[in-house]
Parts: structure tokens; sequence; C-alpha cells
């Protein structure tokens, strides 16, 4: 019945009323024997992604992706409506339950399954949501900017076309005429010749009989009629008028509410806490000791909040009380110095020798670069409903991976899990927070000791301490000119190598590299930020890239353009940038343009930003970007991606900064971590190039030139060079 | 008991005093448009108007909104369901991305535009800088604001012989 694709195979079937439902499943004996053994029985069953074609002639996509504001479920729907040749009018969408059919089989190749791209990991790369993820091998995660570029790619679209191909197979047969005389438009079958035509549904049940194609043919870009255009989302109207359901709107007949708090140093535990005051006011159901956080329990979020506020919780010593954000920076310092001493720099990449070549260099320059802990502050603060009865848990949840969240909870509190049901809703802002799995093991944990269904709310005070932060990192690069200002060594030490292992590579062409980074402890426990290891590792390299184009008194920009000329795609984002920003035009005083060119997730972004230092902190006046992420699936929605890939960076590099002093994390709401509103939003311009390379993502990767960009700026302003963020945190001179 | 007036209707509800109206509103009413940011009032997604002013409802006890007209997201778009001029063109520009703060942002836009038919740059700096967005929507927003601006009715300025017009044309 199914027949073997390149990528898996296809499967058809028919449900109650003749519906026709068409999936993609990896293949069986797959190399990675854990994702092998998540396929049941027969191996038929890993199916990831679904079209339904019902008898009303209306197409479902059932997208296996959670929506966070990324678009994923309108860009998902249109490739596989186009494959289809479908009537967007006749089309939706539903998002997949939280199950092994939906697995984001790619992103769990890309990132855990140590495949051809990607290195193996060094052990402690698999913290946080990492580890749990690859503990689980629960892979239906949203994250990664893997949505089009795997799921879109390799998966709704070869649905849409397997299921056009089997109508059209099926109509052929019904009126008996050659398939090559057939046509299809707007989910009607046309067989010009005899003037005949059928709506799709007509041959649904037909065609659930038939063998799925083994290889759809696939459209090429020319014959796109939804792909490529910038169809408005599904989610919007709901999202104006207060209707749009988040997790945190969920209300249950008989809810009780909690409110939690977590220790302010990492890892400690309740030692003791006097309840005699909370208990006593008002609303309060429930004080609960849960070992490594408190909750109130009590008739409204406010009532239990008040209440949590009051008890005087004492922690246990972990050691780390004495711990401050400067001993952070030295301890990697120190690292960095010791591995290089011992010669125990882990290696990522050597290409010649950058060590030799820098000795014989005409000009070395050399920096230090850090970035500080980030927390990702996304506007809905963490918040599930949970209800458990008997052997039944029941949560509602905004989540990245909520595969992993039935997992995880069946496994920890001894569930079976079909008896998880995972009802995923909209998330208010994710950023790879909402990939982690502690906020719903607590809110399972406090319902387990609740009579009916509770909805469990982290403050914004909570939210902020108790994250999983971009780690803070440091570099130290040197780098060697020749005579006639030629980059000619590259020595890169930097500390913390997660994800994506190739984020600390350069685009540039440098004879001589040596790319390597130190072991090294990181105290705060620290998870995916919105692009992740490009975060640190696009402000270091665009910025060093930049010092050493002024030592050799060239123009960044042709500095640039120079080490990628072998890079068509490189150069032409460079040139589009360059043109949309008229790189080289004379600027006012205290005015200057900087430029950073990152590729990440498969996707090259180059940035301009223009920056004025005549105030007493600098302000980004415009950014334009130049983003080829190979083919725009929805244009408005890439630029929506970038431009809010570009805020999210900004406010990191303006204010971000989460600071340890005693062990603990300092800041606590937007007034101590305050992030770009709408009076310092710069005005951006975004071009899109369809370079017609495989297809990139487009969550992420706006957010990684961002820093260097403005910092870069800064430098041709003002003459002074950034080297650690946020600016918040640095002097200026001014002009 | 507290009465309210929210969004045309008297409701009613048995809420301590110093409860923060968000959460009356949320809890109590179960109008969940309106939402939880920040709690100190430094974010904007818990906007609400107060007699047609913004005010930020997670750090305004529910006693003080007693007697005053209050407006949320629900009650922005006309009896009919037609769209405020606003949301239509925060939908034409596609402004949402998570959309967990718009209708706080929506709802300091409206009042903005009420108070300022046609706003400056500098005005909508003014009025919606404290409200959050992390998707980074800002230039959509202010995009939006200037298409709405310009499609609003201009405002009606209630003469005497206007409202006796009216008064003749309905017999």
């Amino acid at each position: 019945m199914n027949k073997w694709t390149r990528r898996g195979f296809i499967a058809a079937g028919v449900a109650a009323g003749g519906v026709l439902t068409v999936g993609v499943a990896i293949r069986e004996g797959h190399r990675a024997p854990k994702l092998a053994s998540m396929m049941a029985g027969d191996g038929e069953t890993l199916v990831n992604v679904w079209v339904k074609l019902a008898e009303d002639n209306t197409v479902t996509a059932i997208v296996p992706h959670s929506e966070m504001g990324q678009g994923v479920a309108t860009a998902m729907t249109q490739m596989l409506a186009d494959e289809m040749d479908a009537d967007w009018e006749l089309v939706t969408f539903e998002q997949a339950p939280a199950h092994e059919a939906y697995a984001n089989y790619p992103l769990g190749r890309e990132y855990l399954m140590g495949d051809t791209t990607v290195p193996g990991f060094v052990q402690d790369s698999l913290n946080g949501g990492f580890l749990r993820i690859a503990q689980s091998m629960s892979l239906q995660i949203t994250g990664g900017s893997t949505a089009v570029r795997f799921t879109g790619e390799g998966g709704m679209r070869i649905a849409g076309a397997a299921a056009k191909e089997m109508i059209v197979r099926a109509a052929a047969k019904a009126w008996r005429v050659p398939r090559r005389e057939l046509r299809t438009e707007r989910s009607f079958v046309y067989h010009d010749a005899s003037d005949r035509s059928a709506p799709y549904a007509e041959f649904a049940e037909a065609a659930s009989k038939l063998s799925p194609p083994t290889q759809p043919t696939l459209k090429t870009v020319d014959a796109y009629t939804l792909m490529g255009t910038s169809i408005p989302r599904f989610d919007i109207p709901s999202k104006v008028d207060g209707t749009a359901a988040f997790a945190m709107d969920v209300d249950l007949p008989n809810m009780s509410y909690a409110a939690v708090m977590g220790p302010p140093v990492f890892g400690a535990t309740v030692d003791g806490f006097d309840e005699t005051s909370a208990r006593s006011m008002p609303g309060v159901k429930q004080v609960l000791n849960e070992g490594h956080f408190v909750a109130v329990v009590a008739d409204s979020y406010w009532n239990a909040e008040q209440a949590v506020r009051v008890l005087d919780v004492t922690w246990t010593e972990t050691g780390r009380e004495g711990l401050d954000q400067d001993a952070v920076y030295d301890q990697f310092r120190a690292d960095m110095a010791e591995a290089v001493a011992s010669g125990k720099e882990q290696t990522d990449i050597k290409v010649g020798n950058a060590r030799r070549a820098l000795k014989t260099a005409d000009q070395v320059i050399e920096a230090e670069y850090s970035v500080p802990y980030l927390a990702h502050a996304a506007m809905e603060p963490l918040n599930a409903v949970a209800q458990v009865s008997g052997d039944q848990v029941d949560i509602w949840i905004g989540h990245q991976n909520p595969l992993a969240v039935r997992d995880e909870i069946a496994d920890t509190f001894g569930f079976k899990k079909p008896n998880v049901t995972v009802h995923n809703k909209l998330m208010g802002g994710g950023f790879g927070r909402k990939s982690e799995a502690d906020y719903p093991l607590m809110a399972v944990k406090i319902a387990q000791q609740v009579d009916g269904p509770v909805k469990l709310i982290w403050s914004r005070e909570e939210d902020t301490r108790q994250d999983f932060y971009r780690p803070a990192t440091t570099a130290k690069v040197i780098g060697g000119l020749s005579a006639d200002g030629e980059a000619v060594g590259w020595d890169y030490q930097f500390v913390h190598k997660h994800d994506p292992a190739e984020a600390s590579h350069i685009p540039y062409a440098i004879e001589n590299q040596f790319i390597h980074y130190a072991e090294t402890e990181n105290p705060i426990r620290f998870g995916p930020w919105r692009s992740v290891d490009h975060t640190q590792h696009g402000f270091f390299i665009e910025s060093f890239i930049d010092e050493l184009a002024h030592a050799a008194n060239k123009d960044p920009m042709a500095f640039r353009r120079d080490l990628v000329s072998e890079s068509p795609r490189y150069v032409a984002a460079l040139d589009a940038v360059a043109e949309a920003a008229d790189w080289g035009r004379a600027l006012p005083e205290g005015r200057g343009l900087g430029v950073a060119l990152v590729d990440s997730f498969g996707t090259i972004v180059a940035e301009i930003a223009e920056v004025d230092v005549t105030g007493p902190t600098p302000r980004v006046l415009n950014v334009w970007s130049a983003a080829d992420p190979g083919f725009v699936v929805n244009p408005d929605g890439f630029t929506a991606q970038i431009e809010s890939a570009i805020i999210y960076g900004l406010s990191a590099t303006l204010y971000g900064d989460i600071t340890v002093e005693g062990g603990a994390i300092a800041q606590s709401n937007f007034h101590d971590y305050p992030v770009v509103r709408m009076d310092e939003a710069p005005e951006i311009k975004v071009q899109l190039i369809n370079s017609g390379a495989r297809v990139g993502g487009g969550g992420e990767p706006g957010t990684p030139p961002i820093a260097a960009a403005v910092t870069n700026a800064i430098f041709a302003a003002s003459g002074q060079r950034i080297r650690a963020l946020p600016l918040a945190s640095q002097s200026f001179s001014g002009v | 008991m507290t009465t309210l007036m929210i969004n045309g209707e008297r409701r009613t509800v048995d809420a301590d005093p110093g409860k923060p109206l968000l959460w009356v509103i949320r809890e109590d009413l179960k109008m969940t448009g309106t939402k939880f940011g920040c709690g100190i009032a430094q974010c904007g997604a818990c906007t609400v108007h107060l007699d047609g002013t913004p005010i930020r409802s997670c750090s305004t006890p529910v006693a003080a909104a007693e007697g005053a007209r209050i407006t949320t997201i629900e009650g922005v778009a006309g009896q009919d369901g037609t769209l405020h001029a606003v949301q239509q063109a925060w939908i034409d520009h596609q402004v949402p991305q998570c959309g967990y703060c718009q209708s706080g942002q929506i709802m300091s836009a409206v009042a903005l535009l009420t108070e300022t038919p046609n706003p400056t740059d500098d005005d909508i700096n003014a009025a919606m800088s404290g409200n959050i967005c992390r998707c980074g929507a800002y230039g959509r927003i202010r995009a939006a604001i200037k298409t709405a601006a310009s499609q609003m009715p201009a405002p009606v300025i209630e003469t005497e012989a206007a409202i006796e017009a009216e008064g003749t044309n309905d017999e």
C-alpha cells in the first residue's frame, strides 16, 4: 500500500465520510535508533504531516508546529495548498495534537543526531532544554527556524503534491481519460476536451484506495500560485479583538489559581517557611512546599500572588551564595587562558596554520569581547492549567515542544503517555523559553495536590529570575593582516559551545583559521534564546572583522566583500543592503553606518544600522536588512520576522543585562530589564532575495547581525569601539 | 459588592476593593482580552480605558474604577461587530505576531486617535511608549495608527442644530 520516497514514505487512507487523508512519514530502519523506535508496529505510523480533504471540498492542513507569532500555520498551509492546487478560500489548518505522529524529525536530526553537518557536541551543551529534548527524543519542536525549511519543504509540499496526484489519477479513472489531459485549479479537476469539471472531493474516496505516488512531482518556482505571495495570516483577526486564546486565558469550571516562588539561588531547596500569615490571607486554600519551589493555591491569582509574597522562605545553601557577575567573567578568562597555556583548546575549525600566520603577519590586532546573560521576557509570563483526575492528566499550555511536555509529565510522575493530554494553545511569545519543561511539570505537581483544575501563573518577577538564560560568554580574537591589508590569520577563542554547531564559523575566506573554545562552567542555568549561539558569535565575529578592516585602512563593506568574493550569495546580500542604505554617502557629524553579515539557519542576512551619537547615549535611527533564505514563502510574513528579530536583538544590544549578585539574579521586571519601546524603535527596511538556494529559516536569522551593525556604526561615528554589551553598561564620550 | 460600568453594561462583582481591575476583568468578569504582562504598569498589556483615558488596569484597584465608564478590547468594535478603524488597520498592516500585547496596544492607539486625530510621530511615541511589544511590531503599529487616522471619520461636533436635525430625522 505504501511506497518509499527519498525522505520517507507517503501514506494515505480514508476516514469516515469519504475524507481523504495523506501524510508523509519517515522511513523505517532510520539509522537513528531512537527515532526508529518511536515508530509503532509496522513502521508506518510516524506520519508527520497530514492533509485532509473533506466531502465539502475543504482542505485541512495539519500543522505540527506551535504558533508563537511567527506565522507558521499560514506558511505551512500555503506550501501544502499550492502543491495541491487547492482553492485558498476552502483551505484551513489545525494544529497537530501532541503525538509521535507529528514529531519534528528533521529538527531532531539536525540538532541532536549528529548528522553530517553537525560535529559531535561536548557534553555540557546538552543542558537545559537541549538535555531534556535529547533524553526524551520527543521532537515535536518549534525552534531552530525549522518549520518552513524542513517540515514545509520535506513534508507539507510532498503531502499536497501527493494528494493532488492521487485525485487526478482517480479522476482519470472515473472519466476514462488519460491523466495528462487533466488539469487542476482551485480544488477542481478539469478535462477541457470534454468540458468536464468536478471538485476534488468527488474523487476523495476513490483516491484514498490508490497507492500513493512514490515521488510526487513538486512544482517549480514558476508554477507557484500561493508560495511567494503575502497571504494574510490566519491568526491575526483574533488578535485584534481579544478573542485569541492563549493558555493564560483558559478558564475551567471549579478552577483554582496558583502562584509560585522559586529559589533566588539556582539549585537551592526549601529549608523552611512560616505559612501562618499566608494561610490567613483572603481566598488562600493551600500552601505547598514543593521542595524546589513553594506554591500558594487560592481562589484567584491575585490572592495567591499576594500570599506567596509574604511567605518567609529560608532556602538551603548551595555554595554559590557569594557568586557575582565579575567572577563569572573572570572564570571564563582564566579557563580560556588555561586552555591555551596547556594546549587543551577544543578545536572547532582548523584551516591552514593560524598561529604561524599571525607570527609572520605585518600587523596583528587582538581584542576581547563579552556578552551577558539574557532573559527571554516574552510578553505572556509562563503559565499552564493542569488537571489530574486519577490516572489522567490534562494540561493546557502554550509550548514550543508539546510532545516533550507530554513525555516529561508521564516520565516524571509515572503516568502512561496516552493518559497525558496536552492542549497546546497560542503562545504569547516563546523565543526559546517555552521549549523548557519546568513550568508544565510545576503545574502538574501542584495539580496533583489540588481538587479540580489549577491555573499556575508566574509573576513577571519569577519569569525574569527563573529563566534559562542566553549564556554569558566571552571571546578572544587575534587577527593578522598582510602588508597590503589582507586578512591572513584568524585565531578565535570562545567559551560555551552549544547550538547550532556552525555558529562560530566565519563566512570569510581567510586562509589560516583556528576557531576553538575552552571548557568552562556556566554557573547559571541556560537554554536556547532566539538564534542561540549565533547571538554572541554574530556580535564577536562581525565586530572583529570591522576592527580588522579599520586596521587595514579599508572600507568595512569593501573589506568584507573582498573576503566573500567567491560566495555569490554573500556578495549579493552585501550589495543589496549597501545599495538600500546608500553606503558611503556623506553623513552629518555624529552619525555613522555599520554593517554586519551573518549566515544562520540557512538564511543569509546583511544589516546596516545608522546610529546617531550626538546625544548622551547612541540612538539607532535606521536599519536596512537584506535577507536571502533561498526562497521566501510568504514575503510579508518573512519581512515581519526580520523586523521582529532586529528589535529583539536591539533590545539585547541596548539594554539586555541579566547579572548575578550573591548567586541570585539581580533583575526582576521591565523597569530593571528594559527593552526597546516605540520611541526607540528604528525605521526598518527589509529586502528579500530569492536566490533559489535551499530554503532557509525565518524566525531567527534577523537577530545575529544587529548588535555588531549598531556597534560598528558607533565606531564609524565616534571612533569608540564597543566590545561588551549592552550599550547601557558602557560610558559614552559622544562625538 | 462593586458595580462597574464596562463596555456599556452594568456588572456587579464581589471583589476586594483593593483587587486590581485587571484581575476583576479577567477572573470575575471572565473577559480575557485584557492581558497580564508585568503587574507594575511597565508593559501596557493590561491597558483599558477609564472614561476614555488609557490606564494600566494591573495597577488600578477596582474601587477606583467604580462609577467610571470602563472600555476593554471587547468593547472597541461597534455594536454590530464592525471593527474599529484601528482594529481594521491592525489587520491591513498585519501588525500582530504573537498578539499578546496587542489588546493593550490597540487600547492605547484608540485613545490616542480620539484625543489627537492626526498624530505626529512624536505624538505616537508619547502615547505608545508605555506599551511593550516583544515581537517588535513597532514599525507596523506606527504605520497602522497613521492609516487608521486617515480613515477615521472626523470627530462629530454636536451643535444644537445638528441635534435638532437628528431629532427631525427620527420621525
